[in-house]
Formats: C-alpha cells, structure tokens, sequence
C-alpha cells in the first residue's frame, strides 16, 4: 500500500544516497517537483536514468547530485543543449559524470524487460551503428530458434522510480492519461515508486483499461499541484515554453546556475513555495 | 508567390510521402514537412510519434515530441515501448521521416558528438528513436539544410545507420528496412545510385546551381545522368504550409516558422 505523505517525507524515505533513480516523463508529466525536493535534500552519487534527461534532470547534473547519467537522448526539447549536461560530460562540472548511453528503442525495452522481472531485454537494434563501441553493456545475443543475431541490452531496474499524474484516490490508486511514455514500465520496474499527482479524489472514474497504478505497487503519493512544471499534466496544466527558454541563458553560466538553485530550490521550504517565488519573479519582470 | 529556400525543402519532403502511407515522425523538420503532406496531397498519411500516439493529426506544430495535441488529436495513443516494440520493430512502418546534425554520402547519420565521443569538441544529444527508425523503418526520408558541415565526407560517429559502407552494406548487416531513399535539402534533392548506394544530387530546386550544391558539400558530391529541376511550391502548397505556420506561432507564442 502506497502512503499518502508529503514529497518532503517521501523523497527522505525512499530515496538514498547511491541510489538508482528514474524519473520518467516524456516531454509530459515529468515529475520536477520530486527532483527539486531530491537536490533540497542534498542527495549524493545518484544514477539517474531517463530516456529523455531534459531540465530537471539539468539540474540535478548541476547541483551535484549525481555521479553516472543512463540515457537515450538529453536536450532541453524545442529549445537546444543542457548546458549542465554538457559542462559535467566535457569538464566534469561540479564532478565527473559517467554517461551510459542508449538508444529509444533500448531503453523502453529495458524498462519492459525490467518490470518483466527479466535481466535483459532483446530487441531488433543498432547493427551499423557505433553506439556498440563506446557502450560495453550493449550486446548481441543469438535466436536459439532462427540464429538471428540481437541486440541484448540489460533490464533497468532502479532503486526507486518517480513519476507524476493525474489523480490519485484516497487509497492511493493512481490514474494517469495521455503521452504515458515508459512511466508504466518504470514504475513497476522499480523496487520502490513515488507518484506526485495534480488531484486527490474520492473515485477515480477510471474507464476500462485505462493506465490505473494500484496502490500495493507504490511505496508513496504526493499531493503536488502543479509538479510536473514546466512539462505540463493533460487536462491540468499546460506547458510553460517560456520557462524552457529561460532555462537557457540560466543554465548556461555555472554562477547564475548556483545562484538560481540556491534562490529557487535551497531558498524555498518546498514545491509550493518554490512556485510563489517563481510567480513573483515574473510579476517583478 | 514568391518563396524561401526553406520553403521549397519542406515542400520538397511533403511531396514525398505518398497517401496512405505510416510514417514515423521526428521532430522539427520531419514533423513540419509530414504535416504539410497531410494538408495538402497525402489526407491519410498515418503520422506516428515516438512519444505514442498513432494516427496524429495536429492542428499546431508540436513543440515537443510529446505535447499533448498529438495524443487529443490521435487515433490511439500507446505507451512509447509499444511504439518500438509492435510498431516499428513489428514492421507496420513504411517511411521514417527523420532529420540529422551531420549525414554521409551513404546516408549514415549523426547526432551524437562532433570530434572524439570521450573528448567531445560539441555533444548532441544523443540517438533517441533514430537508429531503430532507420534500421526497422521499411524506407527513409531524411531532410536537413545542407552546409559543409552538415554534409561531411566521414562522420566522427554513426548514431544510425544508412547504407553503412554502401553497396550491400545494409543487406549484410541484416537490417530488414531498405534504408533512406531519398535526403531532401534546402538545395536539392539526393537519391542514392544504384550499386554503390551513394547519395547523388536527381533534382536541383529552381534556382539553385550545381556550383552551390558542391560548395555546400563536404564530399565529392556527384550528379545523376538526368538531374530534374523541383518543381516550384505551388500557391496550394505555400498557403498550407504558412497557414500551419501561422497557427502555430499564435498557438504558442512565436515567430513563425520558429517550431
């Protein structure tokens, strides 16, 4: 059964130093308000992995909370590089950043294969492709049945998995729609899971098949409105496109990252708060 | 009507991808171009995104690979394993429409590094959807402004691969798909000669001379025995295409042909 706690309490609870943490989102729901409250917490030598590492991820890369980056693609997306990103993988800013470095089509089968219980995933990929060469863990492996040679990739399977959605109810069944990327798979393929969500009802009213988390397979849910900021929640929130480009020039200079993190992140107690800050930073403009 | 040189590429590529046919979409120039196709000569061209939703029919560009027009405005949205797994991988994908930081003369792409992967002068993003898109995909449109240094003679990396060394490179790699067909520039259009599978300029756009296309070529480009000339946007085409410009910049706030 997952526990209705605040995000202050779950990220304390779930998420350790040395950890392997995922947390997915594609371009949609992607769960900020828990990588803010992992940086406040000053968690240390993390594996982060996530298909599509974008500003959260930035962030955590740049406030020094991670030593290795497992990913498929990494971009502020509509708008260009993650300049943390770039300055931990070119001049090991804060620290050196390991990078182990996949393809789409890996990842989301690792994520599958990992949920599956399995070690590793098989899929039809990368023949011709160099991605091989500076990736050891990327393999092949030989149908018994055809002899067709695969590639064989092993499965993720992160200590703790956070995601943010829609609605939960008051149990902590979670319900999310949409652009659902991997979140399904990385969330079952994790020993613990977090979910932040925009609402907390009484009835879900989930239609029939509908991407339904139930709750004994969550560790936490978190009340944060708003969490997936600057992405957006279908039917919730839309995307703030200006703050993606204002990521820019931010990230761009070590000094106006530190003071950023240390005004936006360490100077507020929490999500709400950091949101207020941000408002009024905008009213003053 | 009077038209850009960007114009006439993504005019160039829509007229590619015939009615009917499953495209899988990158962003960016891929999407603008498989989207003006639907507008215009392809009405039931299926445009799938790796985020998941199959059969997206946005009324604005997409920002992102994942805003939520495509999924309100799909016939289904899937989970972005699915995609990989039952769609492309399942081979139910006729044409990857994919776009590129740097491309060979066999169609080999990067979007990778610029200089050594361990000592990188630029890091770009990395693979995302492209090297299953261009292995599983049954073709391969590829479109990007040309410049020496986006069309260079050896890639410092091959994120996803085309014809490979050329020739039958690809058949003996085992890669089910036939590979790209076809690179669509700003410039011309390059299809690859039979045998050797090297990209050769088959259409200059009107106006362009071979002068410019070798110029803006980082190899030794060649020309087919019997160069076309594109046929210039027409006024449908053109109306289109700054239409769906149009309401994507108010859509989301930006100068047109900025998405």
């Amino acid at each position: 059964m997952a526990d209705i706690i605040s995000l202050h309490d779950a990220v304390k609870q779930f998420v350790s130093d040395g950890d392997t943490v995922a947390l997915e989102g594609f371009t949609h729901l992607i769960p900020t308000a828990a990588g803010h409250e992992i940086i406040r917490q000053g968690k240390k030598d993390l594996t982060l992995v996530r298909m599509t590492p974008d500003l959260v991820y930035d962030q955590l890369i740049g406030a020094g909370c991670a030593r290795k980056l497992i990913f498929s693609w990494g971009g502020n997306p509509g708008v260009g590089s993650l300049h943390r990103l770039r300055d931990a993988v070119e001049k090991q800013w804060p620290q050196p950043l390991e990078i182990e470095e996949h393809s789409h089509a890996d990842l989301a089968n690792a994520y599958v294969a990992g949920a599956s219980g399995l070690p590793f995933a098989v899929l039809r990929a990368y023949a011709g492709s160099d991605l091989p060469k500076v990736n050891p863990l990327i393999k092949t492996v030989t149908c018994p049945f055809t002899g067709e040679v695969l590639a064989a990739v092993p499965a993720v399977r992160p200590d703790v998995t956070v995601i943010h959605a829609q609605k939960a109810d008051r149990k902590g069944n979670v319900l999310l729609w949409g652009i659902l990327g991997v979140q399904k798979e990385a969330a079952l393929a994790a020993k613990r899971c977090i979910v932040t969500v925009e609402e907390i009802v009484d009835d879900l009213q989930a239609p029939m098949n509908a991407c339904v988390l139930p709750t004994w397979a969550l560790s936490a849910v978190c009340h944060v409105p708003g969490g997936a900021h600057p992405s957006y929640a279908h039917g919730y929130t839309e995307r703030d496109n200006v703050f993606y480009q204002a990521w820019d020039p931010i990230a761009r200079d070590r000094e106006t990252f530190t003071a950023w993190i240390n005004e936006y992140i360490h100077g507020t107690a929490n999500f709400s708060e950091f949101q207020a800050k941000l408002a009024r930073a905008l009213e003053a403009k | 009507m009077t038209y850009s040189t960007n114009e006439m590429m993504t005019v160039a590529a829509a007229r590619r991808l015939k009615n009917g046919s499953v495209c899988f979409v990158g962003i960016g120039l891929p999407s603008k171009a498989a989207n003006l196709a639907r507008l215009t000569s392809s009405p039931d061209v299926v445009l799938i995104y790796e985020s998941g939703p199959i059969g997206a029919k946005p009324n604005v560009l997409p920002l992102s690979i994942g805003d939520g027009e495509l999924a309100e405005t799909a016939d289904t949205v899937v989970s972005t394993s699915e995609i990989f797994r039952y769609w492309l991988q399942g081979g139910r994908v006729d044409v990857g429409f994919l776009g590129a930081a740097q491309v060979d003369r066999f169609g080999n792409i990067n979007t990778t590094v610029v200089g050594d992967y361990h000592q990188p002068k630029v890091r770009l993003p990395g693979a995302g959807g492209a090297p299953e898109i261009a292995g599983s995909a049954k073709s391969v449109l590829i479109i990007l402004k040309q410049s020496a240094r986006s069309f260079v003679d050896k890639l410092d990396f091959i994120t996803s691969v085309g014809h490979g060394e050329g020739g039958d490179s690809r058949k003996r790699l085992g890669l089910p798909g036939a590979g790209p067909v076809g690179i669509i520039t700003d410039l011309c259009t390059m299809e690859p000669e039979a045998q050797t599978n090297e990209f050769v300029v088959t259409a200059l756009h009107p106006g362009v001379t071979r002068e410019q296309v070798i110029a803006a070529t980082g190899w030794a480009i060649r020309f087919a025995d019997n160069v076309q000339q594109t046929a210039a946007p027409t006024d449908v085409e053109l109306t289109a295409l700054r239409d769906l410009e149009a309401r994507t910049a108010l859509a989301h706030g930006q100068a047109p042909g900025e998405a």
